[in-house]
């Protein structure tokens, strides 16, 4: 059984295959010391790690929103579909099937809620009807949405606001979303549901997932690939449950050992002692 | 009815004349910042640009002819023939986009991401740099422009008015077309920034470029068009200003003039530059005719700023802009 879930695991087709990059911002500042990862079609894939261990950046430096940032990519190679895009523009990218949602929701605060979902759909030439068709699908997956389609982005609350950014995502028929630290700020309930929408995005509309999350326990319940960054460099990676079941995993990032939980104080000094590099 | 009152109506109605054109400037700064939240200190500037580039045009001038004759020895000025005012307009319409693109591939596109003062600075050695190149272009004598817009007092209304009220008002034609033509232009980019996709897309590049970014709009294409569309308000403020006072030097200094007008309309509203302006031309035109015999007269000069001030203590964001919308 096991076997042959790996073996069909294997055979997924790779999407993104993000291979040793090295970033650096403003010339002198380098966040990503090398960071290689693949996204399967029809996988969730998350990315782990603290803050300031590179996961925004790593998404960033796929997404090629960098450049306004003063980021740029030294090394190493971004492939979509075995074509390189490393240096193509974002609406190339989104024209290609991926579509980033950025940290921190970033809605467009004067527009409407349905405004703001058009824009998503910027970049496509399918003509109007198949836009109004994908736009009921979006209220269909966020029907919180559609009460509040009038109302302006910036007035709705954050839990709105992460719906509007990611059905906005949808609206450009994306095969790949890079879905930056979604539960930031949100209540527990709603990072439930919001990653119950992520699962069934990806399984009922096929898409493909990249996920940045500081919530590991989260990401890891609802991904099926995992990997840890720490410091700009990927430390661990594993199938989700694997990772799940890591001793070290475990105790560094869901604060448990085997003597049960720890307290909070506990963990920081063991953790400053032993570290993975 | 009591001559006084007869003669606050002219007042208000001439008021309200003006107050178009000053709109029709501040639109031009209104595009601009809801589109890149960058102040151009330029927009006056580009409208005496686009007035001197049309009368060029029209007349036949040879652009750069000093330069031209200063190194080559010529004496070239006129190409000898004249070009009709439509064909013109159309042309200097070509040359502001074409400024448009080159504004924003040497100078906008390597300060994305910059601090809004930054982006000020730039507008402001815009502005400077552009007059320059008028200079060189154009020339600097006064010149007169003349597409065929009607000019002088409107006989319909001396007379209508002749017969109501015993006297007749002084309303210039100039100024009537200018109002239908501001009213035009509103309604148009109104429905366009609303309605359209490229619109919505301005919107969006407004409240968050690297969400737009994100979503794939190309910020270079929205800000080429919007600085097109700038520079078409321009052309349609100089042309209107040209005509009224003559293509000279000191009509970028309307662009100052335009100030008031924002603050009080806000910076971010289309229809709010057009109250603003219709509000200043009334205000300052009525301040003088009432206040202004009580303290000497020239209250024009400063009337409007001082109304600034004071929305700028009590209002900060306009009449009409948009709340800065803060979550606690």
């Amino acid at each position: 059984m096991l076997d042959a879930a790996q073996t069909t695991e294997v055979q997924a087709e790779t999407l993104l295959e993000v291979n040793n990059i090295e970033v650096i911002y403003n010339h002198v500042i380098l966040v990503l010391k090398g960071v290689s990862l693949t996204v399967p079609k029809g996988g969730i894939t998350a990315l782990l790690g603290g803050n300031g261990a590179g996961k925004t950046t790593t998404l960033k430096a796929i997404s090629n929103l960098l450049q306004s940032e003063r980021g740029e990519v030294t090394k190493g190679s971004i492939t979509y579909r075995g074509s390189n895009v490393h240096e193509s523009d974002p609406a190339d990218l989104v024209e290609k099937g991926v579509i980033q949602v950025m940290e921190g929701r970033h809605c467009f605060e004067h527009l409407t809620v349905e405004e703001n979902l058009l824009t998503g759909a910027y970049t496509r030439k399918d003509g109007n009807a198949a836009i109004q068709q994908d736009l009921e699908l979006v209220y269909t997956y966020f029907p919180r949405l559609k009460e509040r389609r009038r109302s302006q982005a910036g007035y709705t609350s954050g839990g709105e606001q992460q719906m509007v950014a990611m059905g906005r995502a949808l609206m450009s028929r994306p095969e790949t979303i890079l879905l930056d630290e979604p539960s930031m700020g949100l209540a527990p309930q709603l990072v439930e549901e919001i990653f119950g929408i992520v699962k069934d995005l990806n399984e009922k509309e096929g898409v493909s997932f990249l996920l940045a999350e500081q919530n590991t326990n989260v990401a890891l319940r609802f991904a099926h690939y995992g990997y840890i960054l720490e410091s700009g460099r990927v430390v661990m990676d594993g199938p989700a449950a694997d990772l799940r079941e890591n001793p070290d995993v475990k105790e560094f990032y869901l604060g448990m050992s085997d003597e049960g939980r720890k307290s909070f104080r506990d963990v920081r000094s063991y953790r400053r002692r032993k570290r993975w590099l | 009815m009591p001559e006084q009152l007869v003669f606050a109506m002219e007042v208000i109605l001439n008021g309200l004349m003006a107050g178009v054109l000053y709109a029709l400037v501040a639109l031009g700064f209104v595009l601009i910042y809801k589109a890149s939240g960058i102040f151009n200190y330029a927009q006056g500037v580009m409208a005496l640009f686009a007035a001197m580039t049309l009368v060029g045009i029209m007349s036949g001038q040879v652009p750069f002819a000093h330069i031209i004759n200063a190194t080559f020895g010529t004496h070239v000025h006129k190409f000898g023939w004249t070009v009709p005012a439509l064909l013109a307009i159309i042309l200097t319409m070509g040359v502001m986009v074409l400024l448009a693109w080159a504004v924003q591939r040497f100078v906008m596109r390597h300060l994305v991401g910059q601090e809004p003062i930054i982006l000020f600075m730039a507008t402001i050695g815009l502005a400077y740099f552009l007059e320059g190149v008028a200079d060189l272009m154009w020339g600097s004598e006064i010149k007169t422009l003349d597409v065929g817009l009607p000019q002088g007092i409107n006989l319909w209304i001396d007379e209508a008015t002749f017969n109501i009220f015993g006297y007749g008002f002084f309303i210039d034609n100039l100024d009537i077309v200018a109002t239908v033509i501001a009213a035009l232009l509103v309604a148009a980019l109104v429905v366009f920034s609303q309605y359209t996709k490229q619109g919505r897309a301005m919107r969006a590049v407004a409240d968050d470029h690297q969400a737009a970014l994100s979503v794939g709009i190309s910020l270079n294409f929205i800000w080429i068009m919007v600085w097109s569309v700038a520079g078409f308000v321009a052309l349609v403020a100089g042309i209107m200003w040209g005509t009224k006072s003559g293509v000279q030097f000191s009509l970028s200094l309307i662009a100052l003039k335009a100030l008031p007008v924002l603050m009080l309309g806000g910076f971010t509203s289309i229809p709010g530059a057009i109250v603003g302006g219709l509000i200043i031309g009334v205000g300052e035109k009525l301040f003088e005719f009432a206040i202004g015999p009580l303290v000497g007269g020239a209250t024009e000069n400063w009337f409007a700023y001082v109304l600034a001030l004071i929305f700028l203590v009590f209002r900060p964001q306009g009449l009409f802009g948009e709340k800065i919308i803060e979550r606690v």
